[in-house]
């Protein structure tokens, strides 16, 4: 055989293994791939610190009470280089966010959201009990907050929730609540303190907090 | 229980979920302070509802004029290349998110952190902090004037050097954009030893890494680069519940 001696190629146009001579650019959805995430690294406390960071609620809120936790690796040390934020809704379940599509509530030095570093080995934010927030299926959630964590050592923030323990009824029809094995649900407990609530997260472990995927 | 859900019924947002072969893992072997800090058991899926898909509003009140310009600080110049970055947020369906809060923080010009941990011998620099914040216009644009960071050590492995980058923190619209992350340059040799680049995935590394924009250069001033950040975008999808205030009546 002559290695020369080359074939004509087919009269037909050629196909890309797509079937389809073009990226589908023009005809699929315009979607932009998302930027990906990276630790937020030892140095965090340059970029992110902020004097008002731990008032989620302002000084002096009736009934407002600080939340404070430790941050626990695998190993049972205490995480100092993490950043912990809250987000929630004010004491009648309302956002003070226009994205809330009841409309964006103001309740009087509420914030509702809070960051807060373990420098001194535990996080404080100051807060009050949120409202109950409907769960889209007929119901209404318990008292919650949103949390996420950052920290050297993770490549993106892990998510989980503050529900609190002296909301037992509230606690036992959340539908989110319901979603976690009952075995771990305590994870996601802040207990009463003298003067709020603790919240350990714990990112390993035996008794590894429940992390949400959102 | 009896409900309206025709006339009280909401229509919340529902944020897209990427790709997990897109995104950076919460965990990366070669990157050793993940072992003992990224949890190993399964996140639970957690639906988009009211608490999600809100956020707070952090806007120009958080920001000060100095905060887009870096390199002066305690009366006198930076050293360094000065570069302006820039770039637009938009969300993946190219929209753009305008009143966004932007935090970034970066080593100075020597690669040297101002912060009691980074001990490396690489100098300070007198009229450098690294700290900057801007909020976007309503066309989703930012731009600050730095200097580029250096490249430094992190002892994560034997000669283990970082790329030059820059991080950066934003909040989107609703608690499900809340995005940290770190902009490189292009071409940055450390590439390849870089566990922390090497985390994300390969098809999205590219995304990470700002462009050189010499449309954008400023003539005897600053060079520049153009970086744009694309958080998660929404599908509106009807919430079947009604406004609470309808609702005193059915709730024991």
């Amino acid at each position: 055989m002559n290695p020369l001696d080359v074939p004509a190629d087919p009269p037909g146009p050629f196909q890309p293994r797509s079937g389809q001579r073009g990226s589908g650019f023009l005809t699929g959805p315009l979607r932009r791939g998302t930027t990906p995430s990276a630790t937020v690294g030892p140095y965090l406390a340059i970029g992110l610190s902020w004097a008002d960071g731990e008032w989620a609620a302002a000084e002096g809120t009736t009934d407002g009470f600080w939340i404070r936790g430790r941050v626990i690796d695998g190993a049972g040390e205490v995480v100092p280089d993490a950043m912990v934020e809250t987000w929630q809704a004010d004491p009648d379940g309302r956002f003070p966010s226009p994205e809330d599509p009841r409309g964006a509530a103001e309740y009087p030095g509420f914030r509702g959201y809070a960051r807060s570093q373990t420098l001194s080995g535990e996080f404080a934010v100051f807060t009050v009990k949120p409202g109950r927030v409907p769960d889209g299926e007929g119901g209404l959630q318990a008292p919650h907050v949103d949390v996420s964590v950052f920290a050297r050592g993770l490549l993106d923030r892990v998510v989980t929730r503050i529900y609190f323990a002296d909301e037992e009824a509230a606690n036992a029809e959340d539908v989110v609540l319901r979603s976690v094995a009952e075995a771990r649900r305590d994870t996601l407990l802040a207990v009463p303190t003298g003067d709020g609530y603790r919240f350990d997260v714990r990112l390993q472990g035996e008794s590894e907090t429940v992390f949400f995927a959102v | 229980m009896t409900r309206s859900t025709s006339d009280g019924g909401l229509v919340l947002p529902r944020y897209l979920v990427e790709d997990p072969s897109h995104r950076t893992p919460l965990a990366y072997p070669g990157y050793r302070s993940t072992a003992l800090r990224a949890p190993l058991r399964e996140p639970v899926d957690l639906p988009h509802r009211l608490t999600e898909v809100t956020g707070p509003v952090l806007g120009e009140d958080r920001v000060q004029a100095h905060d887009a310009d870096l390199t002066w600080r305690n009366g006198g110049e930076a050293v360094g290349q000065r570069i302006l970055v820039h770039g637009r947020v938009l969300d993946s369906d190219g929209r753009p998110v305008p009143g966004a809060l932007v935090e970034v923080w970066q080593a100075n010009a020597a690669g040297r952190y101002r912060h009691v941990v980074d001990q490396w011998p690489a100098p300070l620099d007198p009229h450098f902090d690294g700290l900057g914040r801007v909020v976007t216009d309503d066309l989703g644009r930012y731009e600050f004037l730095t200097i580029k960071p250096g490249a430094y050590p992190w002892g994560n492995h034997h000669n283990a050097w970082r790329p030059a980058h820059v991080h950066f923190s934003l909040f989107g619209r609703a608690f499900t954009q809340r995005l940290v992350t770190q902009m490189y340059f292009p071409d940055d040799p450390l590439f390849g030893q870089d566990p922390i680049f090497n985390a994300i995935p390969p098809v999205a590394r590219d995304r990470a890494i700002s462009r050189f924009s010499l449309e954008r250069t400023q003539d005897n001033w600053a060079l520049a680069f153009e970086w744009d950040i694309v958080l998660r975008g929404a599908e509106q999808t009807p919430f079947e519940a009604s406004d609470p205030a309808d609702d005193d009546g059915d709730v024991a």
